[in-house]
């Protein structure tokens, strides 16, 4: 094991080569509406149990359930008024268990990516065929219930192994969330491929916002606004991105999604310098037009250091 | 069940504190400081930028912003990694524009590993400390003297090597054994930040010279009030800004005094948090009785002797 897995080089976020994303536009914004299915009796993992209590944990079971029966639709309906589309961070036996939601999703033409199979089921300890069984059923029911080829992934609970992101790259996925490094896309040092480490924020995630730091709803649409400004400004030396990770057991609460309302309806009005894309757009136009700047940059830099991610440890 | 008879024995019991690192004196006995400049407020801000191994040790324990989750945490490394990478310059910038000086504590680690970061925060002029191999390389009584002394030479050694002269320094979680205090003046470390004895910078009696102890207030810590104790960033400004009015009112009879706080890349530089900093800043910077700067300078204004 080395202290630094070399994902990716520093890079400071300082003097950077310029981002213009599409029409002109200084920050790429997407929101990552998660999917997803907690079991009631879960497996076990030996480095971590599936719930918090011992199963069944039916406080934590049926506020994710009531996501699923009550969020997400409020979210539908919220994002369809905003003129915004998904990008859907699912898993994928979502497609199973309630069909109805996915092909709804589907419909308004909402991006689909993985997050593993259940929210339940962690990587660690899986052994490579294991992984690569995990990916291929991602993309196999996602292209069955959607006819959309998956090109992004959020390991299941964020758990991963050393092969996670070699393995993704080989699987021709474009981008990966799994990564908090920067407030733009960077090259993943993969073995293969052309992986992007797309922004995702753990900072605005709902998970934290509402969760580990206990905040109310109208701070956390403070903290939206703001993360927004300080972003948009910065867009204009070199294009940003900003994500809002959402689960519906948590923003759809009812008395929290009229701030989020507010905050999107501030968001959503700076139109004329925002391009409101999915996480397979800004990915798609990063690869294509940006890759090589940045590697360029890097070199420049005398912070290229070569080789790949966890090196002597994915044989 | 019983206690060894020695228990209640208590030979450090007496006046003063029961070690002999500097000697007891309350601030209302101390004759008032004056600055040379006459400002009654010196505001040291510590951007600590630690690196995170994504392999820890953890040994004696988990420092509070290390790994989390089983190997390979990959959201923790990155997200603490942003804050080198992105969140550090956020603050420089927010820094630049209000021309307040800070003091960066900096893992050896980063030295090589951020040198664009080494060089930016030099060419700001600000103070440069150790912090330290790295965020896990904990100081602790645990540790044999040899081997203590043989990480603080390594971080002397990687910084001369990356033409740098450190004099302050910052133990990895402010952690320390009963001997660093005396390994880090042996290696030209003549200020810490671990101590919060004081209003005012404290010599510290070390074998090898004193060592200044300039005050980090705990209780002001970002990391501390924005994520341990999920207190709003309006709330951790108002604090720092409290804190800087009534030592700026004190200072009529008690005299100069220091403000230190920690401005964490990782926390602080996260862009929501951004605007509250501009305003801690213009703040400061506003305020005629405020003077920003570097831990040693600091140090020296107070009268602590100079290497």
């Amino acid at each position: 094991m080395n202290p630094d897995p070399n994902l990716y080089d520093y890079w400071p976020y300082r003097d950077r080569p310029k981002i213009v994303w599409p029409g002109g536009k200084k920050l790429a914004f997407w929101i990552a509406p998660n999917i997803e299915f907690y079991e009631f009796q879960p497996p076990a993992n030996p480095k971590r149990p599936g719930w918090p209590r011992p199963a069944p944990d039916v406080v934590g079971y049926s506020q994710r359930d009531y996501g699923n029966r009550v969020g997400h639709w409020r979210l539908m309906e919220l994002l369809d008024q905003h003129s915004l589309k998904g990008s859907v961070s699912l898993n994928v036996a979502m497609c199973d268990h309630c069909p109805e939601i996915i092909e709804a999703c589907a419909a308004r033409g909402w991006e689909f990516f993985s997050h593993g199979i259940y929210n339940t089921r962690f990587s660690y300890e899986m052994d490579e065929a294991q992984e690569r069984a995990m990916l291929d059923d991602s993309i196999r029911t996602v292209e069955a219930a959607t006819g959309q080829r998956i090109r992004g992934y959020l390991a299941p609970a964020l758990t991963h192994t050393p092969r996670t992101l070699d393995l993704i790259a080989e699987h021709d996925f474009w981008y990966t969330c799994d990564l908090f490094q920067d407030d733009q896309p960077q090259p993943v040092k993969t073995k293969t491929g052309r992986l992007v480490s797309m922004p995702y924020s753990l900072e605005v995630n709902d998970v934290i916002t509402y969760g580990a730091l206990a905040m109310d709803p109208w701070r956390y649409g403070d903290i939206l606004k703001r993360q927004f400004d300080q972003l948009l400004e910065e867009g204009e030396a070199s294009g940003t991105v900003m994500c809002i990770p959402l689960h519906a057991y948590l923003v759809s609460q009812p008395h929290r999604v009229r701030a989020f309302d507010q905050a999107l309806a501030y968001i959503t009005g700076h139109k004329d310098d925002v391009w409101f894309a999915t996480a397979r757009e800004i990915a798609g136009f990063y690869r294509e037009h940006c890759w090589d700047q940045t590697l360029a940059d890097i070199a420049a830099k005398g912070c290229a250091t070569g080789g790949s991610g966890f090196q002597g440890e994915t044989t | 069940m019983t206690l060894p008879s020695d228990y209640l024995d208590y030979p450090r019991r007496r006046h003063g504190q029961d070690m002999d690192r500097y000697d007891w004196q309350m601030a209302k006995d101390r004759s008032p400081a004056k600055l040379a400049n006459g400002k009654a407020v010196a505001v040291m801000m510590v951007v600590n930028c630690e690196f995170h191994p994504i392999n820890p040790a953890n040994n004696p324990f988990r420092h509070p912003a290390g790994m989390v989750t089983p190997y390979p945490d990959l959201r923790h490394f990155t997200s603490r990694d942003y804050g080198n990478r992105v969140g550090v310059f956020r603050i420089l910038d927010a820094l630049r524009a209000e021309g307040l000086k800070a003091t960066f504590p900096v893992s050896a680690a980063l030295l090589t590993r951020a040198r664009p970061l080494i060089e930016a925060i030099i060419n700001d002029g600000h103070e440069i400390a150790g912090a330290g191999l790295h965020g896990d390389a904990i100081h602790w009584s645990g540790l044999e003297h040899d081997e203590e002394n043989r990480r603080v030479e390594a971080v002397r050694a990687a910084f001369t090597a990356a033409g740098l002269n450190p004099v302050s320094w910052m133990s990895p979680a402010r952690q320390q054994s009963f001997a660093t205090p005396d390994i880090l003046t042996a290696h030209g470390f003549t200020r810490t930040l671990d101590w919060e004895s004081d209003q005012v910078p404290v010599a510290l009696r070390t074998a090898n010279g004193p060592l200044t102890a300039l005050p980090v207030h705990n209780e002001l810590e970002d990391f501390k009030l924005l994520i341990e104790r999920h207190q709003s960033e309006a709330l951790w400004r108002d604090q720092i800004l409290e804190a800087k009015d009534f030592l700026a009112a004190e200072s009529a009879g008690r005299g100069a005094a220091v403000l230190g706080f920690t401005l964490t890349p990782f926390v602080t530089g996260q862009p929501f948090r951004i605007r509250a900093l501009r305003e801690i800043l213009c703040a400061l910077a506003g305020d005629e009785t405020v003077w920003c700067a570097g831990a040693d300078e600091i140090a020296k204004a107070f009268g602590q002797t100079d290497r």
